[in-house]
């Protein structure tokens, strides 16, 4: 069940999200983290957050619209506490970083690096710029760019740095293109779409922050979508496949696309053990097809007609 | 996966019931059984398996008997899809639950004088823990309220349990007219309270710790907010709570409480970031105190 992402080795491709895992402690109770390929922290910001009012959360159709507005104790906390526990329990940890612009991201990895203990720097892009009213850095190519090859910059060498995206991008392959070439090793797809959801009765938004971030299944065929584009237009990049993973043939699905390895996300609120049963699931489906490595299945969707399929 | 963590399971249904204006699920459920303190609650997946509704639903424990190889019982309200659903299951349908969930209720060590303040739904979890201080040796005064007689829940149970019991309903339909801090202050005096236990909805809740506060009595309240998950990882059932330090952090009620010292929880300032709290904008950032954290120190009593 092993799996490569730009030099990272994973025991088997199924990771918790970023920012749907806690910090590990959380799932830990329910099961052993260290049966994860990898587990992505909540985000990670220079100083502490608070985060949005609440409530924070709305449920839609088969989903969820969420605001939460990367709530943290800030990086000096989380290397203190957070990532030593995490590697106490031998969890693989991908780090999510946040970030006001390019100084605060770099500062966060380098802080990190320095520190040593995280696997894999994943870049959380779908963070409001400050220099552009209601934008995110994912919005415009050349500024998701910039905070890319600022984490690169400040990063060691030795830790892959991967850019996650958004669907709701004008063109999230042009938007691929861009990080892979700020210096991305990899790419995490996809970060949760834009939406929002109004309270009936009050008719006003329903998470108080507004516009917040749609999850869940409903957003899979998007991600889904995204994943294979990418994978058709750059060959050669490893990515992480997410979005509304709620089965082992979920999972299954992203890496026919091209993922070489499958976040859970949102399922982990409604399945505390959602990441081992689609690991398990997956296994069992692998194993029904007679595929002994994940590699021959990655990608699978993009064989032509006609050629062999994988297990079959 | 400590020996006294939540856990999940598939639990077949013994009983659906009606209890006053609410429903009552009785599963069978011995690790959560046998975990249980009052004051925790668990939570529920609704709608079956290739449901759209995704989220679980947290609700209150209101009984739990070791026999029958463990149950626990539950209250709700039906406000939604969801919890219609739960009302419609019939015994020896299997639920998802995981529980229990949440820090409980401290227990004073030594047998004092305990009064119970609950508003509608929310005085559930106010019975395990009145048997709970029975078995310790503590007096136990209610006072229960709603707005209407068909929303006070469970009187006789109350009056059972308790030295005596107090109502109070908006409409005056029961009891006595009014809000439950109008008749608190008076039976806390007659009753010689030590401590008050409250749980129900915020605005009461803020109104019991106003109250606690001028009596001078320890109180500790059992907060309401709406959650995602019940298990600290969806952030959004937060609350502001003053920790040991004095520093105002964004609690989640799900793991953090859902039982606070009523004197730490910031009532007025609930469904907001208080502009001082940690992380806000307006909190001021210090280099030297790494110790600050995201969440407030673990605290008893």
């Amino acid at each position: 069940m092993r799996t490569r992402l730009a030099g990272l080795e994973l025991d088997n491709p199924i990771m918790a999200a970023a920012g749907c895992a806690g910090t590990g402690r959380e799932l830990a109770r329910f099961f052993d983290i260290a049966r994860l390929g990898a587990v992505a922290t909540k985000s990670v910001t220079l100083e502490p957050r608070a985060g949005r009012p609440a409530p924070r959360m709305s449920e839609s159709p088969s989903g969820m619209v969420g605001a939460v507005g990367l709530q943290g104790p800030g990086i000096e906390v989380f290397l203190q506490r957070d990532l030593p526990w995490l590697q106490s329990q031998g969890g693989t940890a991908v780090v999510s970083v946040a970030g006001s612009g390019p100084d605060e991201y770099a500062d966060v990895a380098r802080r990190l690096t320095a520190a040593a203990g995280a696997a894999m720097i994943e870049v959380n892009l779908s963070c409001p710029d400050p220099a552009a009213q209601g934008r995110d850095f994912a919005d415009v190519p050349a500024e998701a760019a910039r905070v890319v090859r600022a984490v690169r910059g400040a990063a060691e060498d030795g830790v892959p740095v991967f850019a996650k995206l958004a669907a709701d991008a004008a063109d999230p392959v042009a938007l691929a293109e861009a990080c892979v070439e700020a210096g991305a090793d990899g790419l995490s797809m996809v970060n949760c779409l834009r939406g929002m959801a109004v309270d009936p009765v009050t008719l006003r938004p329903a998470p108080a922050g507004g516009v917040g971030g749609v999850s869940g299944p409903a957003i899979r065929p998007i991600a889904v979508g995204c994943v294979y584009r990418t994978r058709a237009a750059l060959p050669e990049v490893p990515l992480i496949g997410m979005g509304g993973v709620q089965t082992g043939a979920d999972a299954l699905e992203f890496l026919a696309a091209g993922a070489s390895a499958v976040a859970v996300g949102t399922m982990n609120f409604a399945d505390p053990s959602a990441c081992v049963r689609i690991l398990r699931e997956l296994q069992q489906l692998l194993e029904e097809r007679g595929v002994d490595r994940v590699g021959d299945v990655v990608g699978a969707a993009h064989r032509p007609t006609g050629a062999a399929v994988p297990g079959r | 996966m400590s020996d006294n963590g939540p856990v999940q399971t598939r639990s077949p249904v013994l009983t659906v019931r009606r209890v006053d204006a609410y429903h009552a699920i009785t599963v069978v459920a011995p690790q959560i059984a046998e975990r249980f303190r009052s004051g925790q609650f668990l939570s529920v997946g609704v709608g079956g398996e290739h449901s759209g509704m995704l989220l679980r639903r947290p609700f209150a424990i209101h009984d739990v008997k070791p026999d029958y190889g463990g149950t626990v019982e539950f209250l709700f309200a039906v406000r939604g899809p969801g919890t219609a659903w739960l009302a419609e299951r019939r015994s020896q349908d299997l639920l998802d639950v995981v529980g229990p969930l949440g820090r409980p209720f401290p227990l004073p060590r030594d047998p004092v004088n305990c009064l119970l303040v609950g508003g509608g739904s929310g005085a559930a979890p106010l019975f395990p823990l009145a048997h709970a201080l029975r078995r310790r040796g503590c007096r136990v005064d209610f006072v229960l309220g709603a707005s209407s007689a068909d929303r006070v829940f469970s009187a006789i149970s109350a009056r059972r349990i308790a030295e005596t019991a107090t109502f109070t309903t908006d409409d005056g339909s029961f009891g006595v007219r009014g809000r439950v801090t109008d008749a608190l202050e008076r039976v806390a005096a007659d009753a010689r309270s030590d401590v008050v236990y409250a749980c129900g909805p915020m605005p009461m809740l803020g109104r019991v710790a106003g109250a606690a506060g001028r009596l001078d009595l320890p109180a500790q309240v059992a907060v309401e907010e709406a959650m995602g998950c019940g298990t600290g990882l969806c952030m959004s059932c937060v609350v502001p709570v003053v920790g040991e330090d004095g520093f105002t952090r964004m609690a989640r009620a799900c793991v953090d409480g859902p039982v606070f010292r009523a004197e730490r929880v910031r009532f007025d300032d609930v469904g907001t970031i208080p502009f001082d709290a940690l992380g806000a904008p307006g909190w001021k950032p210090w280099s030297d105190d790494p110790g600050a954290e995201g969440a407030p120190e673990r605290e008893a009593g």
